[in-house]
């Protein structure tokens, strides 16, 4: 059923469709709608799920963690300092190989002191081990949360949602909501095959040499790259369900253009439109957006870029003292396979608007350059 | 596609505004976005909120820029902001006043309306004598000036995003509607 909702309420209630059973959560602006309309409907009976008041997203994580080492399906939701705080619960949730579904509305992390749009604060956890997919809608925002825990149980990883503050969270548009029990069908109970259990008592998470330590490591890495063909399996059966496909990366308009621009969460929507006006002007521009950044889709993109000219990287976060982030990434994917030149752009920072003049104007920059560039700091006020 | 902003003061309800706005439409088929300026808000001080309607899926994720209208829900706020910025040229301004539309010169092309919405909140008991809320007054008025929306879905559009007082806000539109001349 269509219905109009703001981004941070379409995350609640693709909780409540998943049939979470555990939410330990702590609130925090922009997230804090979420955690609330959580309790509501848990306090209104509609969900039938233990709701955990913590003291802070370092307990909001252990809880989680806990419930899905008992075998619950467990929910959280943060923000900025808030995932900075969970950090080190991010790695234990990775490594105990545990399904949670962790939302984290992307903030920019202070001082100076923010709440508006920034990736910084998710891609700080880049390397904890979680998935971690980054959405552009109110929709994807929903049915990314079904998704995850139907591809997270499968190879037992978490998952993290990342929405951009405000351009998503307070946004309200329309999303159509699946009927509960269409969702049922996708998504069966978690029932995972080792679990803390007192009837048969077992130990997690115990001392690890050397002698295993790698393994688990290896075991990690080799769920992740299951995880790729699992992410496009299930993103078909959940098409059938729903008529809506979602997949690591979504090319708009890429197969003939000369120019692609890389990009993710909001900005890539925009971007689309940007591309639409771009072509009327007869340039050959493309979008790819990147909608999951671990795994990383490697193969994916080289399949889509092959044949542009030029490949131009739209970041809303910066690692200071190299450049962004997705640059980073997408470059070293392109090492050794290809020599398409590369530019590195910053814009949106600190929540910063990134307008379609913006983007067509980092287009026309790029297509009139032959010089790469690691980083160009787009409108940037010195 | 049609962009409207939206001006008002921390505590009239323009934020709500752009939502029963964008709910209404919706309600009419519509796709929708509604969000506010993306700031601190403080009672009293001025506010921002956008409307985007169209017939198809909205992507575009910035802030509204070049308004196809603006509403303000507060006069005096004429004085301390630039209301028509960026507005379209031939683009409508309606007015939350009990003046005139001729007693407002934006100098340049503009459609105004004006619609004495404190009034009409006031006779309805919306908010207070002191601090009235507007903003279902001023959506009836926009469904007439506009004919984007039918006045039953401004109707639905308050059912569905005004917890409080339905019959009141339902009527205070009505009376917009019905007094505001196309």
């Amino acid at each position: 059923m269509k219905m109009t909702m703001m981004g941070n309420y379409a995350a609640s209630w693709g909780a409540q469709l998943s049939r979470v059973q555990v939410i330990a959560a702590y609130p925090i602006t922009p997230q804090t709608l979420i955690v609330e309309k959580l309790s509501e409907i848990v306090a209104d009976g509609e969900l039938d799920a233990e709701f955990i008041k913590v003291e802070s997203e370092h307990s909001a994580m252990s809880g989680c963690i806990g419930a899905s080492a008992a075998g619950a399906r467990a929910y959280t939701a943060t923000s900025a300092q808030g995932l900075a705080l969970m950090h080190e619960m991010l790695h234990w949730a990775a490594l105990a190989r545990l399904p949670i579904v962790l939302t984290n509305v992307n903030r920019a992390m202070a001082p100076g002191w923010s709440i508006w749009a920034d990736q910084n604060d998710s891609l700080s956890q880049r390397d904890t081990g979680l998935m971690h997919i980054f959405a552009s809608s109110s929709q994807d925002i929903l049915d990314s949360t079904v998704l995850a825990y139907k591809i997270g149980e499968q190879v037992l990883l978490p998952t993290l949602i990342s929405f951009d503050a405000f351009f998503l969270s307070h946004t309200m548009e329309v999303v159509d909501m699946p009927p509960i029990e269409d969702v049922d069908k996708f998504l069966p109970p978690y029932n995972p095959e080792y679990k803390l259990d007192v009837n048969d008592p077992r130990s997690f998470g115990a001392l690890t040499s050397e002698e295993h330590y790698y393994e688990f490591r290896y075991k990690m890495q080799e769920a992740m790259d299951q995880a790729i063909n699992i992410i496009k399996k299930e993103g078909k059966e959940f098409e059938k369900l729903t008529g809506r496909y979602y997949d690591l990366i979504h090319p708009y308009r890429c197969e003939d253009a000369d120019l692609i621009l890389v990009t993710s969460g909001t900005i890539a929507e925009t971007t689309n439109v940007a591309v639409d006006e771009l072509r009327e002007e007869g340039k050959k521009v493309g979008n790819l957006k990147i909608r999951i950044i671990r795994p990383y889709p490697k193969q994916d993109i080289l399949n889509v870029i092959k044949n542009c000219k030029k490949i131009a990287v739209i970041d809303r976060n910066i690692s200071c003292g190299y450049h962004g982030i997705f640059a980073q990434e997408l470059k070293s994917a392109l090492y050794n396979e290809t020599n398409i030149p590369v530019w590195g752009y910053l814009a949106g920072i600190g929540g910063r608007d990134v307008k379609i003049e913006n983007i067509k104007e980092i287009a026309d920059d790029t297509l009139k350059s032959d010089k790469p560039e690691d980083l160009i700091w787009k409108g940037v006020k010195l | 596609m049609i962009e409207i902003r939206m001006h008002g003061r921390g505590g009239q309800g323009a934020v709500k505004a752009s939502m029963v706005l964008a709910e209404a439409a919706f309600q009419g088929g519509k796709y929708v976005q509604a969000f506010p300026r993306f700031g601190v808000e403080r009672r009293g001080a001025p506010v921002e909120a956008f409307t985007r309607i169209d017939d198809k899926p909205v992507q575009i994720r910035s802030q509204i820029y070049y308004p196809d209208g603006v509403i303000v829900l507060d006069p005096t706020l004429i004085e301390v902001v630039d209301v028509t910025k960026g507005l379209k040229k031939g683009g409508w301004i309606l007015i939350n006043s009990d003046k005139k539309p001729e007693d407002y010169d934006f100098g340049a092309d503009y459609e105004i309306h004006t619609i004495d919405a404190t009034k009409i909140a006031i006779e309805n008991n919306l908010g207070s004598r002191a601090a009235p809320i507007v903003n279902t007054a001023i959506v009836g008025a926009f469904a007439k000036i506009t004919g984007l929306v039918e006045m039953d879905a401004v109707e639905k559009g308050i059912d569905s995003a005004i917890p409080r007082m339905k019959e009141e806000n339902k009527k205070a539109a009505r009376q917009a509607y019905n007094y505001i001349h196309k």
